[in-house]
């Protein structure tokens, strides 16, 4: 095994091995170290085995399906925990990728700036993008959500779709912004000296040998470490507080609205929190986003992509059960994935229908997803991973 | 209300006992003040165009088209209205059926034999044919959507938000198969053919196709309140809408009232889609760029209630339109939104809607 490839191996290990614990059952013993051992040697085992350019192929997957399991974590806050139908996810997503975008970005002076215009580029380190994202699109969340949420469940779903397509509106017209409709670009990516032939001024020389033979390319294992890392942080955050007094209180707003009430819970209050809690991390999972893609625009955040298959993934793996946010964002992004090579496959297929149709090959996937979606809604509305009902953490095995 | 419920026939009126920010707060939920927040938005609207730099001709334009484009969101957002009260779920596939009107028009119009354009209007007979035929077959295809999905849902008892859900999936369905038919270009019912605009008094300029949608709109409209009013049918909807269950207690079919509801509301969103797609074209996205301006003329005009939807529908039109005068018109969605807030904060049933909530 030469250096480059343990390296790669080795970031794909650390990636996997943030993933891997959380998809165990609960119940298995030694569910996190047996899950980190498991991660770090299927990365090793995969960066050893798999010609490079499938390993670039499956670290692309793996950072898309992390992203997109970050969004279905913050639906799950919504959606899963509260009962919020937030039809807008794309919306918070765009919010957060472009706050991070402007917060880390360098503001373009002299000729570049005709071309590219921004409202500030404050050259913020990546973390402080990221916790800026969050925090403005829990902001907007807070905003929509004080005068819908006192309402019936429904405006909520059509509110939140409204306030998507203004986002989108917002970030496609106004040039002063965020470069209006053409993309932005030059998102600075975290770490990304480590890669390129003269390494960051903070690594120490002695030590600079160690990651000789990375070059630019390996820059994406790297950084699916990263958002493999926040993944499990989120996780980690979210499962603590949904299974503390918190996440009882929002089960019970859910289920049982007035004797949550009588209780002498703020039903409304409640709301509120958790819907502005998954917006915050909808707003993260956008940044994440604009790093990895470094230029953004406002079609990256359509219904379809943006909201559309979030849903798909939480039904799928299951409403109320962060594990299966998780598990379902993974299986429908590889449907997803798959269903592109389906089309492919079929064009030969569609060609004998009608000759325009190979070229709309794509519009299949959509279909097939739809479909799934539809299926899921009518067949397992509970998912794959059911919603647990545990009373408390101290009361092991009792399911009631 | 509490304090009428306690009096008792025969007992004089007592004096309002409530104090002054309960009696404000009563006062903005009522119909006028929602009504005059319309009225003022708009004044301040006009305003802002003449301010803008629009001519008073141009704004007078701007509402003859406003009213026009209220007619196609009216028919949309009736049939939407509807099936939300029949059925009690916000339909969000309704966008992809007015899409599918217009592209099944589109697919109907070259299969008969070209007449001669019925001037001064820029079409032919065969395009009134067209919307004829178009109608009937979405509002088949919306109740086939039903019986193969959401009379799935209704017979499990399932919560209105699994058919909100199964109706997005529907949407990007028939959003896709359009996709696939019909491919993701442009299209025009008459590429190239002209439609000079007609001068009016006031100097007003307006294409006589956009006439006609005008008049459509209201025939339909029309024909939807005979229906409701004066049919047996359209009894049973009311009755069903107000109460399901009642309803079949008193020997309702409720599923052939869903049925017709669905065939209906899908026939006059086709009837919308075919409208907008004559009065600028066709594409994919033309339905879901029309949802938001439908749901907010839904909610505006009370839930369940057409003749609220066609009010908010001609005020969303209007008030689209004057704010092309001094905002980026690709906001259009953004005005609608704002006006279905503020119904939302001021008087959530809507301005049609019954006081009692």
């Amino acid at each position: 095994m030469s250096q480059l490839i343990f390296l790669k191996g080795l970031m794909l290990g650390i990636a996997l091995a943030c993933i891997l614990p959380i998809l165990l059952p609960p119940g298995v013993r030694w569910r996190v170290p047996g899950g980190i051992v498991l991660g770090l040697a299927a990365g090793l085992g995969i960066a050893a085995s798999v010609p490079s350019g499938y390993l670039s192929y499956f670290i692309g997957f793996m950072t898309m399906a992390s992203l997109y399991a970050i969004l279905s974590l913050g639906l799950n806050t919504q959606w899963g925990y509260t009962g919020h139908l937030n039809f807008g996810v794309a919306g918070f997503f765009a919010v957060g990728a472009f706050t991070s975008a402007l917060f880390t970005i360098e503001a373009p002076t002299g000729l570049a700036a005709q071309y590219t215009q921004v409202l500030f580029g404050l050259q913020m380190p990546f973390l402080v993008g990221v916790l800026a994202a969050g925090v403005v699109s829990g902001l907007v969340a807070f905003v929509v959500a004080v005068p819908v949420l006192r309402l019936r469940l429904d405006f909520l779903a059509i509110a939140t779709i409204g306030v998507a397509e203004i986002i989108r509106l917002i970030f496609q017209n106004e040039r002063w912004l965020a470069n209006g409709p053409q993309p932005l670009r030059g998102i600075p990516q975290p770490g990304r000296c480590l890669f390129e032939s003269r390494h960051c001024e903070w690594l120490p020389e002695s030590l600079a040998w160690l990651i000789e033979p990375l070059g630019t390319r390996d820059y994406t294992a790297f950084y699916l470490m990263i958002v493999a890392a926040f993944l499990a942080l989120i996780y980690v955050v979210l499962e603590r507080t949904c299974r503390s007094p918190w996440g009882r209180m929002l089960r019970a707003v859910r289920d049982e609205e007035s004797s949550a009430a009588m209780n002498g819970k703020n039903v409304t209050f409640a709301r509120v929190q958790a819907f502005v809690v998954g917006a915050v991390v909808m707003g993260i999972a956008g940044a994440l986003y604009a790093h990895y893609t470094v230029a953004i625009d406002y079609s990256h955040f359509h219904a379809l992509f943006g909201t559309f298959l979030v849903w798909i993934m939480l039904m799928l793996g299951g409403s109320g059960n962060h594990r299966g946010a998780i598990l379902g964002a993974i299986l429908v992004w590889g449907v997803w994935a798959g269903t592109a090579f389906l089309a492919n496959a079929l064009e030969p297929l569609l060609a004998l229908i009608h000759e325009d149709l190979p070229g709309r090959a794509q519009y299949i996937r959509w279909l097939l997803v739809s479909l799934l979606l539809a299926a899921v809604v009518l067949f397992r509305p509970q998912g794959l991973l059911p919603e647990e009902m545990r009373v408390s953490n101290h009361l092991r095995g009792n399911g009631h | 209300m509490a304090v009428s419920e306690t009096r008792k026939p025969g007992q004089e009126l007592p004096a309002d006992e409530r104090r002054l920010g309960e009696r404000l707060r009563a006062f903005i939920r009522t119909r006028g003040f929602l009504v005059g927040t319309f009225v003022v938005i708009l004044i301040a609207m006009y305003v802002a165009g003449l301010i803008a730099g629009a001519s008073a001709q141009r704004l007078l334009a701007l509402t003859a088209w406003g009213l026009m484009l209220g007619g196609i969101i009216a028919l949309g957002s009736i049939g939407l209205s509807l099936v939300y009260g029949v059925l009690k779920f916000p339909n969000f596939s309704h966008g992809a059926l007015v899409t599918l009107g217009a592209y099944v028009a589109y697919t109907v119009v070259p299969l008969l034999p070209q007449g001669e354009a019925l001037r001064p209007f820029s079409f032919g007979y065969e395009f009134l044919v067209a919307l004829v035929v178009a109608m009937p077959v979405v509002g088949l295809v919306a109740v086939a959507i039903d019986r193969l999905v959401y009379r799935r849902l209704r017979n499990t008892g399932a919560h209105l938000v699994l058919f909100a859900m199964a109706s997005l999936a529907m949407a990007f369905f028939v959003r896709s198969m359009i996709y696939l038919i019909w491919g993701p270009d442009f299209h025009f019912y008459y590429p190239g053919r002209a439609n000079p605009a007609l001068y009016l008094p006031f100097g007003m300029r307006v294409r006589a196709d956009q006439l006609f949608i005008l008049v459509l709109a209201f025939v339909l409209v029309a024909a939807v309140y005979v229906l409701l009013e004066w049919t047996r049918m359209g009894k049973a909807m009311r009755a069903t809408a107000d109460n399901p269950h009642l309803a079949q207690i008193r020997g309702i079919n409720t599923e052939r009232v869903i049925a017709w509801t669905w065939m209906l509301g899908g026939g006059l969103a086709a009837a919308g889609g075919i409208m907008y797609g004559l009065s600028s074209q066709l594409r994919p996205e033309m339905g879901f760029w029309l949802l938001l301006p439908m749901f907010a003329a839904t909610i505006m005009g009370g839930i369940g209630n057409p003749y609220g939807a066609l009010s908010a529908a001609l005020i969303i039109g209007i008030a689209h339109q004057v704010s092309t005068s001094f905002l980026d018109p690709t906001y259009g969605p953004a005005v609608a939104f704002v006006l279905m807030v503020l119904t939302l904060l001021i008087r959530p049933q809507g301005l049609l809607g019954r006081t009692e909530g």
